[in-house]
């Protein structure tokens, strides 16, 4: 089961670097390397949604301002040009925006490789043919709930989209263990009578662990109890790196890019 | 209560304590209202019904007498009563205790006065700091000073305040810095003889950090050290000339905002007259080319005379500091340390070293990691380290906060282990930025990051839900022979820990963490004795005193004060 979901998930990110792959090539070398192309692709899709009828589409619509230069009159980090943007500059005109997690690291990555980054390469998958990735073939369901379908057996993905990078996603489709969360991390526990709980860890203290197994029940174990606690740090999640098409892929991540929660 | 000689006395035999105690309970009220001298303060441990300091005694050891909860009873502790405040927000305060009245602070800025057999309250001291306030890190407030019926308290805004301890009336209030400017005070003053000695903090705003003295009773500034040395004094060469061509931002009047907070209070050696104090980091504290040179007196412990101000000497723990490591810790004072007749400071650093040096002197006698330490690789004869910076985007060890941080480790002079509430296998990756520095403005020059498992993932949450597991680092009380820095034992905690330590005279340690566990180990051994769960973070030391013949146990958990004693 895990493996088909697995399989379905992946399909949506692909599709996005996939479409972007050919002309991003001439350009991926002058990118920074710690932004993912993917994220790029995200900002700049939210900037032509939400800056471009002030900034303009060269970023240069704003006396004195030019955002493809790089640098930025009121800050330097990418923590220092979050806070700028949520916090607005009233003075100035610019409102404040509540951009999600994922939604600032799209559009930083962006604003950080504007000046070499070609929107017209720029293709996103259809998120309603990534639900049905989701929901079908890539059996994603069978183990990740969103909203009040699916299992809860693996993480809910129902405001991923509001919380990973699109970078993050994608690898996490294609490599699952390298983007497992710690906390996710699957944990096999035996009690000193012989009775064994596999799952994964809500919360852990000194003295006890919270944990949702495999059958979808709450454990809260007493460290004390055990004879046995072993983590893992290699995902049931299946890579979908070949068995889904760089389309699938694209839908898949555009489909888990708008769940954003309630 | 039991005071001074006739403790020893009460202490002989139980049926006489008993009886000495009770009699002494009916004359509670009479004694609540004794003078707190500045030579009790000298000899506040041997007065262990109170916890007259916030480090309990000039020595700050947070080591207690008592040992009427021992490592056979402690596990009969029961709750007392529990004070609650209003005001959101996790206390860092310590209580002190003087002849049956515990006074506490609470958010932003109050003081609270209570009976400690029952924790009713006598009077609140509210203060309303300015609301234009430029304050790192927190509202907190880690407590107060008393001398004679006065308390003392520092306040955000940066405002020294004198209060009636028997009415909560404010006696005097002297502004000691431009709170607009970044200026404020979060720790608590110590008072040695005539005067109140406070610290200012707002490394992160490009201060100019300072230590002073005022008079106990007008207020009015005797004496004030720059912590930051000027033009002309010395220390200053530390400040060195920016080169003559960089390709990077160079700041040639650095020193004016170069930070060296005082957050911590310091101790205090009455036969030398010399008063120690850990200095914070530099401004910026993250971007070292812009103001080249050691910067002294950051990340170093200065000891002053306690009369004039006038430094005797210094030691630099992170030279040229670019990881925010601070010296943010009460120095501990010990004697005839390892019985080598030298009087030490013994020092465990956030830069994840334990130090010990000569307390008339300075000289270095000892530093040794007591956690994973990779920006240094050793110590050259006169302790300095030899740094070794990590790549680019490479972690550095330890993280941003610390091996430790500020709060407050505990010596025991029975065990001769000095204990450390620590952070392990903890990395952060610096990022540096060049910064301009704009009054009230932050001054930081970039940023850690911490070393994630998982890029592009969000961050990881501590406490109440732990979803940092053991990615990124654990907590854990240390436990170094203070002769050596050997680790004698460890005990691991899943989450991290900014709880203080309090040792006893019967061998117990009492300590809590972020999970909110109030735990008592076997000072000898580390083993787990007793553990009652508080439901927040304990993010404060414990204290001990005793009221009649019982002995109680005071911790800060959240925002509620919660007292134990056997029954």
């Amino acid at each position: 089961m895990k493996r088909v979901l697995a399989t379905a998930v992946l399909s949506v990110m692909a599709a996005v670097f996939g479409v972007r792959a050919a002309s991003a090539q001439a350009t991926a070398q002058l990118h920074d390397a710690q932004y993912p192309d993917v994220d790029i692709v995200y900002g700049a899709n939210l900037y032509a949604a939400r800056c471009v009828t002030c900034h303009g589409a060269q970023g240069d619509a704003i006396g004195g301002v030019n955002l493809r230069s790089g640098k930025f009159r009121n800050a330097s980090t990418d923590n220092e040009l979050a806070r700028f943007i949520r916090a607005g500059s009233p003075a100035a005109g610019m409102p404040p925006f509540a951009l999600d997690n994922a939604e600032m690291a799209g559009i930083t990555a962006y604003l950080r490789n504007m000046n070499t980054f070609d929107t017209a390469s720029v293709k996103t998958g259809d998120p309603a043919r990534g639900r049905a990735i989701f929901e079908g073939k890539g059996g994603c369901a069978a183990c990740h709930r969103v909203g009040r379908a699916g299992s809860r057996v693996a993480p809910n993905l129902s405001d991923i989209g509001s919380q990973r990078s699109p970078g993050s996603m994608q690898r996490s489709l294609v490599d699952p263990s390298s983007q497992m969360m710690p906390i996710n991390r699957p944990v096999r526990l035996v009690r000193k009578d012989g009775t064994v709980v596999n799952g994964r860890r809500l919360n852990e203290d000194t003295y006890s662990i919270q944990v949702i197994d495999d059958k979808e029940r709450l454990h809260s174990i007493v460290k004390a109890d055990l004879r046995e606690f072993t983590i893992s740090r290699t995902s049931p999640m299946p890579s979908y790196k070949d068995t889904l098409n760089s389309t699938e892929m694209a839908d898949l991540l555009g489909y888990l890019l708008s769940l954003k929660g309630q | 209560m039991c005071e001074g000689a006739k403790v020893q006395r009460c202490e002989g035999a139980k049926v006489l304590r008993r009886h000495c105690c009770a009699a002494l309970m009916v004359l509670l009220s009479s004694v609540a209202h004794a003078q707190v001298t500045p030579q009790r303060l000298v000899n506040a441990s041997t007065e262990p019904q109170n916890w007259l300091t916030y480090s309990g005694s000039y020595w700050s050891q947070r080591y207690s007498q008592l040992d009427q909860i021992t490592p056979a009873n402690v596990r009969n502790l029961k709750l007392q009563w529990v004070y609650q405040s209003p005001v959101a927000g996790n206390w860092q305060t310590t209580p002190i205790v003087a002849d049956g009245v515990m006074y506490i602070t609470q958010r932003p800025n109050d003081v609270v006065a209570l009976d400690p057999l029952t924790g009713r309250v006598f009077w609140i001291y509210r203060y309303n700091p300015n609301p234009n306030r430029i304050v790192c890190c927190g509202a907190n407030n880690r407590g107060v000073a008393i001398l004679g019926d006065t308390l003392f308290m520092g306040t955000l805004d940066a405002q020294l305040i004198a209060i009636d301890a028997r009415t909560g009336r404010e006696l005097w209030k002297t502004e000691v810095a431009t709170t607009t400017s970044g200026y404020s005070i979060t720790h608590a003053p110590l008072v040695i003889k005539d005067k109140v000695l406070v610290g200012v903090g707002g490394g992160e705003y490009g201060i100019r950090g300072f230590i002073a003295a005022y008079n106990v009773d007008t207020g009015k500034e005797a004496w004030r050290f720059y912590t930051i040395p000027g033009p002309g004094e010395k220390g200053h060469e530390t400040w060195e000339a920016c080169p003559p061509k960089s390709d990077t931002f160079c700041d040639p009047e650095a020193w004016k905002h170069g930070g060296g907070s005082i957050w911590m209070t310091g101790s205090y050696d009455p036969q030398l007259n010399l008063t120690y104090w850990g200095v914070g980091n530099v401004g910026p504290d993250y971007a070292g080319a812009q103001r080249p040179g050691d910067n002294l007196y950051t990340a170093s412990i200065v000891a002053l005379d306690a009369d004039t101000g006038t430094i005797r000497w210094h030691y630099q723990f992170t030279p040229h500091d670019v990881y925010d490591y601070d010296a943010v810790q009460v120095p501990v004072m010990i004697d005839n340390w390892g019985n080598t007749g030298i009087n030490v400071v013994a020092w465990a650093n956030r830069n994840g070293n334990y130090y010990a040096l000569e307390r008339a002197t300075g000289r270095f006698l000892l530093g040794k990691p007591f956690v994973k330490v990779n920006w240094m690789s050793d110590f050259d004869e006169r302790g300095r380290p030899n740094q070794t910076p990590q790549p680019p985007g490479m972690p550095t060890y330890p993280g941003n906060q610390g091996g430790t941080n500020w709060y407050s480790p505990s010596y025991s002079p029975r065990t001769g282990l000095f204990y450390i509430s620590a952070w392990e296998d903890y990395a952060s990756i610096y990022g540096p930025t060049p910064v301009e520095y704009k009054e009230g403005r932050n001054f930081t020059g970039g940023g850690p990051r911490n070393f994630a498992a998982v890029p592009g993932a969000p961050g990881f949450s501590r406490a109440p839900i732990n979803t940092w597991t053991e990615a990124a680092g654990h907590g854990a009380v240390i436990a170094l022979d203070a002769r050596t820095g050997q680790r004698q034992w460890k005990f691991d905690m899943t989450d991290v820990t900014d709880s203080g330590i309090l040792t006893t005279a019967s061998n117990l340690l009492f300590t809590g963490g972020r999970e909110g566990f109030f735990q008592a180990l076997d000072a000898r051994t580390g083993a787990l004795l007793w553990k009652t769960n508080l439901g927040a973070a304990i993010n404060s030391g414990p204290i001990t005193y005793r009221i009649g013949n019982k002995q109680y146990v005071a911790t800060v958990s959240g925002l509620s004060l919660f007292v134990f004693a056997l029954d």
